[in-house]
């Protein structure tokens, strides 16, 4: 899950990390009188995707009205498919140096690497590409996390000795969203040093493993509501599907996210674009097939649909079945091209025959099939 | 054929549990050396035709086991992990989905402790020797024994692959799915090592995905490799940004893509198949 900056600023502040005064926005009148409250304020659009200044999702206000207007402009805009639904209004701070500080999963490393850069406040990537050096690395043990040493090391080779003490202590508040949020990704870019001396958040982004939801009911119950999704991804969750959002015009049914991909790949190569894909897993009986076409004709933008299954363990012929069934159930008019293998293929094709629906011999046809048959 | 030979002894962890019932049945059907189950508090009781253990330790002494295929749900799957290892199991095959990427950091971590040990999956079909047994949930009718090894991030493609092999009369070796985590255990590289030593395997077939650099590393390998090996990457036309369907199938930035894994390949001399039913093609003309 990843969070809205307001959301992981409100986690790090349970941590102990300062944070600049700041209000949530709903309208622009909310936005003026969070500004005659805390002041001049940076009206920040709430997306969970970055580069959003440079969208146009961050602008500053000196008074209530410069604010108001602000935040016309930018509440409902689109940002990279997000619709920005609110913002949040945070005292300007005075600031003297911009800091990076974040941890992420190196997966070629199978570990937690934590970062630390005296060149905060531009892109990280950015940093990597051109100065390396710039950057400190610490691979904290997963059992304990990282020791004192390790830390004043970390933060002595990024050149920000000065400044040991206070940022040591950052770093272990920031890493506790590892063991108590299953954290995987976390950076505060730009840890800001203000005139005055003290350190603060300046920006934040967490994100959390969806595959330890389970043990964090409560964070998810305080801020999921918040996250303006896909509605469609929303949907299939509830329905336990997995199922991914695009913007092309045919829906995808295979089993396996592999297999998913590749046929997305497929209808790409044909000429066409997929507007969305479900993947049913290893089961595919009737009932499933049934909830995965629901979920992918929910968008209107699908003129066809694909399915591609693999009978491995599943039998073709149960699968075929399935596919008839759904199709019925669901009085579905659209095109519809199946491509069945595996297990019992012969008998799975005869059933999709008799029944009106065409199969494909291969993936490649099948893509070409349904391509001719949406233009 | 690597990992899996005649002398694996597999035990199932999880095996009184739906899923876990229902491939240790597979497993054995084809011939697999399954020589019993652990599930806490049930020991001393049979499933599936082999005695029941209440810790792997306890299965270990009394088998022998060596190898184990892990079914049991992802909030004790880590642990199940982590207790195969420390009772001296050589061959862990994680077929479970959906285990916090913290837990398998910190399993990776333990397993340092145990440099013999070797980890497949999570998130994985696991693996298969035609003619010898299988750990996971490979469909075993597919496969046919022969000298073409072929390693996979993906279940159903490996399938697709498996099938189109065996139709065009190339039996395979081992046949091994890594899994779509982030945070696995064996990568391409490990898998492709191992099938470098074994003289049986003479071709090669490797299928990977969006998301992370194991594609390269392998395809540096593969640049001096005896092996005649063909490539497949899916997720040519992913967005960057989303996670599609693989917990691990994800480009972020410009890292992971798929044309920097298609761009590995050919400069190693690897020749990549546009669709899966090239595979077979590409292989058989080198």
């Amino acid at each position: 899950m990843k969070l809205l900056e307001y959301q992981a600023k409100e986690v790090l502040a349970s941590f102990g990390i300062a944070i600049p005064p700041g209000k949530v926005a709903r309208t622009p009148d909310e936005a003026a009188a969070a500004c005659s409250e805390i002041g001049p304020v940076a009206i920040k659009a709430q997306v969970p995707v970055g580069g959003r200044g440079k969208a146009g999702g961050i602008k500053l206000a000196q008074t209530p009205a410069q604010a108001r207007l602000a935040a016309e402009q930018i509440i409902g805009m689109d940002i990279k498919g997000f619709r920005v639904p609110l913002v949040y209004c945070e005292g300007a701070l005075d600031i003297d140096r911009e800091i990076y500080l974040g941890f992420t999963v190196d997966r070629d490393n199978r570990a937690n690497i934590l970062m630390l850069s005296a060149r905060g406040g531009m892109d990280i990537e950015a940093v990597a590409e051109e100065s390396p050096t710039a950057i400190a690395k610490l691979y904290p043990n997963p059992w304990r996390g990282p020791l004192d040493f390790e830390l004043r090391r970390l933060v002595f080779e990024a050149g920000l000795g000065d400044l040991v003490g206070p940022l040591t202590k950052v770093i272990k508040q920031l890493y506790r969203a590892i063991p108590e949020q299953d954290a995987i990704t976390a950076e505060i870019n730009p840890l800001v040093l203000t005139r005055d001396g003290q350190i603060l958040a300046g920006d934040a982004k967490l994100e959390t493993d969806e595959n330890a939801a389970f043990r964090h009911r409560d964070l998810e119950e305080r801020f999921a509501e918040m996250l303006e999704g896909d509605r469609y991804e929303v949907e299939a969750k509830k329905r336990n599907l997995t199922y991914v959002s695009l913007d092309g015009e045919i829906g995808i049914v295979g089993n396996g996210a592999g297999l998913c991909m590749g046929t997305l790949d497929l209808v790409q190569r044909a000429g066409g674009r997929a507007a969305n894909f479900c993947d049913i897993g290893g089961g595919a009986k009737a009932e499933v097939v049934q909830n995965a076409l629901q979920v992918i004709l929910m968008n209107p933008n699908v003129k066809g649909v694909l399915i591609n299954v693999f009978g491995g363990i599943t039998r073709a012929d149960e699968v075929a079945r399935g596919v008839v069934e759904a199709r019925s159930a669901l009085a579905m008019k659209l095109p519809l091209v199946v491509r069945l293998s595996g297990t019992q293929e012969d008998e799975g094709k005869r059933i999709l025959r008799e029944n009106g629906i065409e199969p494909g011999d291969n993936g490649w046809e099948a893509a070409q099939k349904i391509v001719a048959a949406t233009r | 054929m690597i990992l899996l030979d005649r002398n694996s002894k597999v035990i199932v962890q999880g095996i009184t549990g739906r899923e876990g019932g229902f491939h240790a049945e597979r497993m054995k059907e084809m011939g697999t050396a399954l020589v019993g189950g652990v599930s806490p508090g049930k020991g001393g009781g049979e499933a599936v035709g082999v005695p029941l253990f209440n810790t792997v330790a306890e299965a270990v002494s009394a088998t022998g086991a060596n190898a184990t295929g892990i079914f049991v749900p992802p909030p004790f799957a880590a642990d199940a992990i982590m207790e195969a290892a420390d009772a001296g199991i050589g061959l862990i095959v994680c077929i479970t989905e959906g285990i916090p990427i913290q837990d398998m950091i910190r399993v990776k971590h333990y397993l340092l402790s145990f440099p013999q040990t070797l980890l497949l999956g999570p998130n994985c079909p696991g693996l298969i020797t035609p003619g010898v047994g299988k750990i996971g949930i490979i469909p075993a009718q597919i496969s046919s024994a022969g000298h073409v090894g072929l390693v996979s991030r993906s279940g159903t493609l490996t399938y697709e692959a498996m099938a189109a092999l065996t139709k065009a009369g190339l039996g395979q070796s081992t046949v091994v799915g890594i899994g779509g985590d982030p945070v696995l255990g064996l990568s391409f590289s490990d898998v492709v090592t191992q099938f470098e030593k074994d003289a049986a395997t003479t071709h090669l077939v490797i299928i990977g995905e969006i998301g992370g650099s194991d594609e390269e590393k392998a395809a540096e390998l593969l640049r001096h490799s005896r092996l005649r090996t063909t490539a497949f990457i899916s997720g040519r036309t992913a967005p960057e940004g989303k996670r599609m369907g693989h917990a691990g199938a994800i480009v972020s930035g410009n890292k992971g893509t798929a044309k920097s894994k298609v761009e590995a390949f050919e400069a190693a001399g690897v020749p990549v198949a546009e669709t899966t039913d090239q595979i077979v093609e590409l292989l058989t003309v080198r």
